[in-house]
């Protein structure tokens, strides 16, 4: 039976859907955020927007099994996170936390039975949302994401064209023109901050040509992006204003709207239609009217602009900052270049960007010596699954020639797995061939500030200094 | 003992040898064949040792199960004798058995 809230939000998508066609999408949304507004006033939240203060967590060995809550968006901030999910796996592997603030939840942390329940699809429902909290209530918006076959293999077979090889081979020589022109920019003689100038400026450009976006305009990309994974009641980040979050979903459908149209028109006067994802939608006889179905639309773009922002970029940040704690690997590479498709992917076991995706259980199920009830709330952590000792030797040292890196649980698996990794590390292929032809030292020097998320483990500030090959 | 020849999508050749009971994804990656990931391990949960067997080699390879199939329909490159190498426990029958290697690994 479906939870209450989860029945408001399919009516109210089907009225969105009905409307569609006579009242633009921008509006409709302005109109949802007064409605949420004025329901809150009358009935109260459904569940208070929570506000996270920073304070210092306690070491792990001082709290009751029971008292340990991974879900504290300050964890991977304070370095606190590897203790925590170590002694998961080690003395809870399958833990249940009855009252975060997030509400009860499953936490799952050993390599083996994470694999096992993001396989198990028949088991654990990815919908109707895969992050640990709730999005902004009025904002469920609906991704593949968070879709259980047959639906999600519908919707994403529509779109994965976008990153498939033809693709690809069209792009590599785009990204490497790029990433050579963000490098020979940046200052030599003095500090600066990576995050901007290098990883959010590459990743930034990558959307607005998946999404074939008005270039100049990218940087909204990015923005939407920040602020909706980073919403308070979804990840624990920073962003707790729900207005704004209504405003950025109507600007982003007025944006994406205009786009549609104006790509539609170009195809009807015999233009020939484009390999960005808007096109592709269009030319799929299942999504070529997402734009009727505006919850819909907004969310697979969602999907698309985080799921390429977030990932690639703190892994860009990422890969300095492990190349800074283990400088011997650097000078390994430097050696041995043909190392990076390797250290790439280890690139992305050490640094896991995305800490977990979240499941629902469909039925009871027995798993680690627990029984998870149906309707429970799974969180599956690949943070630890990537450090777990009985999967990985040294789980915790950057080996850019480990030899099963690849094994690494990042991009998901089964049916959810990452449909953009075979584009997140050409990017980052080319990033760090296009460094080492460059550089011949990029020092780390002040300690990396670190996002306040449960969910992504990313860098809002990383200070470095280059020095050129010699 | 039985030989198997993995074709690249360039047409380069690669000819690695098996006991029965391993897997085609196994063999691919203790002999170090490029084109073939195996990121999962082998549990039929990545889509990276996707192969297309020859025609004539496709029906002594079994059928592919409800699992593999749906990772098999995620693969831009699909094709009517595609099989996931993991799911292909190599028996004596399939010695001298040629299969094809997709263009990338999705």
């Amino acid at each position: 039976m479906p939870t209450l809230p989860r029945t408001f939000d399919d009516i109210q998508s089907r009225l969105i859907n009905a409307t569609s066609r006579v009242v633009p999408m921008q509006r409709q949304i302005q109109g949802l955020k007064f409605l949420m507004s004025a329901k809150r006033k009358t009935f109260g939240p459904r569940r208070p927007m929570p506000e996270f203060v920073e304070t210092p967590i306690p070491d792990v060995n001082t709290l009751a099994l029971e008292d340990i809550d991974v879900s504290n968006p300050f964890l991977y901030r304070q370095g606190q996170w590897r203790a925590y999910f170590k002694r998961l796996r080690d003395e809870a592997p399958v833990h249940y936390q009855k009252n975060s603030p997030f509400g009860p939840f499953w936490s799952v942390t050993r390599f083996e039975d994470i694999l096992f329940v993001d396989k198990s699809h028949d088991l654990f429902s990815a919908e109707p949302q895969i992050i640990l909290g709730d999005p902004p209530e009025g904002l469920s918006v609906e991704m593949f994401i968070a879709m259980d076959p047959p639906k999600h293999d519908v919707q994403r077979s529509s779109v994965q064209g976008v990153v498939a090889p033809k693709n690809l081979k069209e792009m590599e020589g785009l990204i490497r023109s790029r990433t050579g022109d963000v490098l020979d920019s940046l200052p030599l003689d003095k500090p600066f901050n990576w995050v901007p100038a290098v990883s959010k400026e590459l990743t930034g450009r990558m959307l607005a040509t998946l999404l074939d976006f008005p270039y100049e305009e990218r940087h909204k990309l990015v923005e939407w992006s920040d602020r909706m994974a980073g919403a308070a009641s979804a990840t624990g980040g920073e962003f707790a204003d729900e207005n704004a979050m209504f405003d950025d979903a109507a600007d982003m459908a007025r944006s994406f709207s205009r786009l549609w149209r104006d790509k539609e028109a170009r195809r009807a006067a015999g233009e020939e239609p484009g390999f960005d994802l808007i096109s592709l939608l269009q030319s799929n006889k299942e999504t070529k009217d997402l734009i009727n179905r505006p919850m819909e639309f907004i969310g697979n773009l969602t999907l698309l602009i985080v799921g390429g922002n977030d990932t690639t970029r703190n892994s860009m940040s990422g890969g300095l900052v492990a190349m800074n704690e283990f400088p011997r690997e650097f000078e390994k590479l430097k050696a041995k270049p043909e190392l990076i498709p390797n250290m790439v992917s280890e690139i992305i076991r050490w640094q896991t960007p995305l800490a977990y995706m979240r499941r629902i259980a469909k039925q009871d199920v027995e798993l680690g010596g627990q029984t998870i009830k149906k309707g429970d709330r799974v969180v599956m952590w690949y943070a630890s699954g990537n450090r777990d000792e009985r999967k990985f030797d040294n789980p915790d040292q950057f080996i850019i020639d480990r030899k099963d890196a690849r094994n690494h649980m990042s991009f998901g698996y089964g049916v959810h797995r990452c449909m953009g990794n075979r584009l997140a590390e050409l990017q980052l292929r080319i990033l760090w061939e296009e460094i080492l032809k460059r550089f011949d030292n990029i020092e780390v020097v002040e300690e990396p500030e670190r996002v306040q998320s449960n969910f992504v483990r990313g860098y809002s500030r990383l200070m470095v200094k280059l020095t050129p090959n010699s | 003992m039985g030989k198997v020849t993995f074709i690249e999508h360039d047409q380069t050749e690669h000819v690695a040898e098996f006991k029965a009971g391993s897997s085609v994804m196994q063999i691919a990656v203790d002999s170090a064949i490029p084109g073939i990931d195996g990121d999962c391990g082998g549990e039929c949960a990545c889509g990276t040792c996707h192969v297309i067997v020859t025609n004539e080699w496709f029906s002594k390879t079994g059928t592919p199960g409800n699992e593999e199939e749906q990772m098999l329909s995620m693969t831009p490159e699909r094709a009517s004798t595609s099989r996931l190498g993991c799911q292909v426990v190599l028996t004596d029958e399939m010695d001298g058995m040629t299969v094809h290697l997709p263009e990338f690994q999705m």
